[in-house]
């Protein structure tokens, strides 16, 4: 303080000016830190928790005496439709039923032995490969289990 | 960037005279006394109110109505959502404080005196938000389907079913049938995010559009000084002086909202279980507590009355008198002046001590 009042009056306004841009920006960091850190928490809440997958890596899909050959059903994997088809000669194919085009559910075509999606006209072969239509990928195949009366798909573990 | 910023602006005072709506900003002022502070009260209500509309939605994000999904889903946003507990606790604490600013707002009013002519309608549409505040109080305090709520929901829902011949339709209107069940949940939950507060925004804003139409009031002691010295008067600009100061007021009660919460987050209690008793020492909230320790202590019969339907009827008649105050207290007076300021320091010495009566009471 001593050094201003020996200064000049301009100094001193120029001083005075420099003070209040310093006061200003500590002020203005203050707020904005405080505004952030009010930001964030909803910012965060805005983001679902990752809730555990329902179901473990295995489902029970179906029963052996519910199942004809050249029919399929829907099972629910997880929060996900799984598809269980068994073919003519009664061998069992299991895979996701959510369509890699946008995420419809496909069906079975027991005319066609063929897994279509009715959405934009998909269709996969019964091991899950993608053969016409728009789907950029093939389903995801899972391994089925036959133990009695059950029929178990679980998920492929990978090598 | 000034530029662009200022033709932007320009653009917009050529449609809608954006130039006329500063200088009415900068026309209102607001008097400068001795009991402006209490000024602030209302803005400070308004301010919580804004907190619990955001909190609100915020949580819609995640809560579930439903009987059976109520509770879970707020168990969930206490738990698994990050920072869930936090926004739910703002939430908690801000409607805890919002009542008792709403009713510190009302008071302040009051002993201002500044419900007078022309200011009638505006305390008018006050009482009513008072009111409204208490709904939404109310009909929240269900929505987590614990035991507390669910009791403190029988017996609010059992009060009015006193009152003759109305009663009863109005507790299967509140239920939604006969008992608590999830149509009383739904109902509740229907009342407390969509109807209550339609009306609650329609009432605010014909609240603020009259004290922006009338100004603010000066107290008659303060008024009448003034009048005989002029030059005594002090008024501050409301833009930006008093918003300032008010946002310096409203930061101040977000911070104090964020530690309350973070200290003190409100708890989830247990699952409502219809068919189990009714847990020892069960209360409302504080701000329905003078209302249940009266209706505690008041005996069964009164000269062959009900003395629960008195004790309602009584509590009714505050309201109204309350609603109806500026026609009630016309004389300009100062012993009608007296009157009514003893009347409601009496009611508010009343209202504490059963409070707090309540409050200790087994």
């Amino acid at each position: 303080m001593h050094s201003a009042s020996s200064a000049t009056a301009a100094a001193t306004e120029r001083q005075g000016l420099a003070r209040r841009r310093f006061v200003n920006l500590l002020l203005g960091t203050g707020l904005l830190a405080s505004a952030a850190s009010f930001l964030y928490p909803i910012l965060r809440y805005l983001v679902p928790p990752k809730l555990p997958d329902l179901g473990s890596d295995a489902v029970l899909a179906a029963k052996v005496s519910e199942m004809k050959p050249n029919t399929a059903k829907t099972f629910r994997f997880g929060s996900r439709p799984g598809l269980l088809v068994e073919t003519a000669p009664g061998e069992y194919h299991a895979m996701s039923a959510t369509c890699t085009h946008l995420g419809c559910t496909v069906q079975y075509r027991s005319d066609l032995h063929e897994i279509w999606c009715a959405c934009h006209n998909g269709m996969y072969d019964l091991n899950g490969r993608n053969v016409s239509g728009p789907p950029p990928r093939p389903l995801e195949v899972f391994d089925v289990q036959v133990r009695g009366e059950d029929i178990f798909v679980r998920r492929r573990q990978e090598a | 960037m000034a530029s662009m910023a200022s033709s932007v602006r320009s653009w917009l005072d050529e449609r809608f005279h954006l130039e006329d709506l500063k200088a009415l900003a900068q026309k209102k002022t607001v008097p400068l006394h001795r009991y402006s502070y209490w000024y602030f009260l209302g803005g400070m209500t308004l301010f919580l109110f804004g907190v619990q509309v955001i909190t609100g939605v915020l949580l819609l994000l995640y809560y579930r109505p439903g009987a059976d999904e109520a509770f879970e889903s707020v168990q969930l946003i206490m738990t698994q959502v990050q920072f869930g507990w936090l926004i739910r606790s703002i939430h908690s604490w801000s409607a805890n404080l919002l009542v008792f600013m709403a009713f510190a707002h009302l008071f302040s009013v009051l002993f201002l005196k500044s419900y007078r002519k022309p200011r009638e309608l505006t305390w008018v549409s006050g009482v009513f938000l008072l009111f409204l505040m208490l709904g939404f109080g109310f009909s929240g305090y269900l929505l987590p389907w614990n035991t507390l709520s669910y009791f403190a929901t029988k017996v609010g829902t059992e009060i009015p079913a006193q009152i003759p011949i109305v009663g009863r339709p109005i507790l299967l209107f509140l239920r939604g049938g006969e008992e608590i069940t999830g149509s009383t949940l739904t109902r509740m939950f229907g009342l407390h995010i969509a109807i209550l507060p339609a009306i609650a925004t329609f009432l605010i804003v014909l609240h603020l559009g009259m004290i922006q139409w009338f100004g603010m009031s000066v107290p008659p002691g303060i008024e009448a000084d003034w009048g005989a010295t002029p030059n005594r008067r002090r008024e501050i600009r409301f833009f930006p002086n008093f918003v300032l100061r008010e946002l310096m007021a409203w930061y101040v009660a977000l911070g104090l909202l964020g530690a309350l919460a973070a200290l003190f987050p409100w708890t989830l209690g247990v699952k409502a279980d219809l068919f189990a008793p009714a847990p020892a020492g069960i209360k409302p909230e504080w701000y329905f507590l003078f209302m249940f320790q009266t209706l505690k202590l008041i005996p069964a019969k009164i000269l062959g009355l009900d003395g629960e339907v008195l004790g309602i009827i009584a509590f009714g008649l505050v309201g109204a008198i309350a609603l109806l105050l500026p026609f009630l207290d016309r004389g300009n007076s100062s012993s009608s002046r007296r009157w009514v300021a003893g009347m409601a320091c009496l009611f508010l010495g009343y209202m504490v001590a059963m409070t707090v009566y309540g409050w200790v009471a087994k």
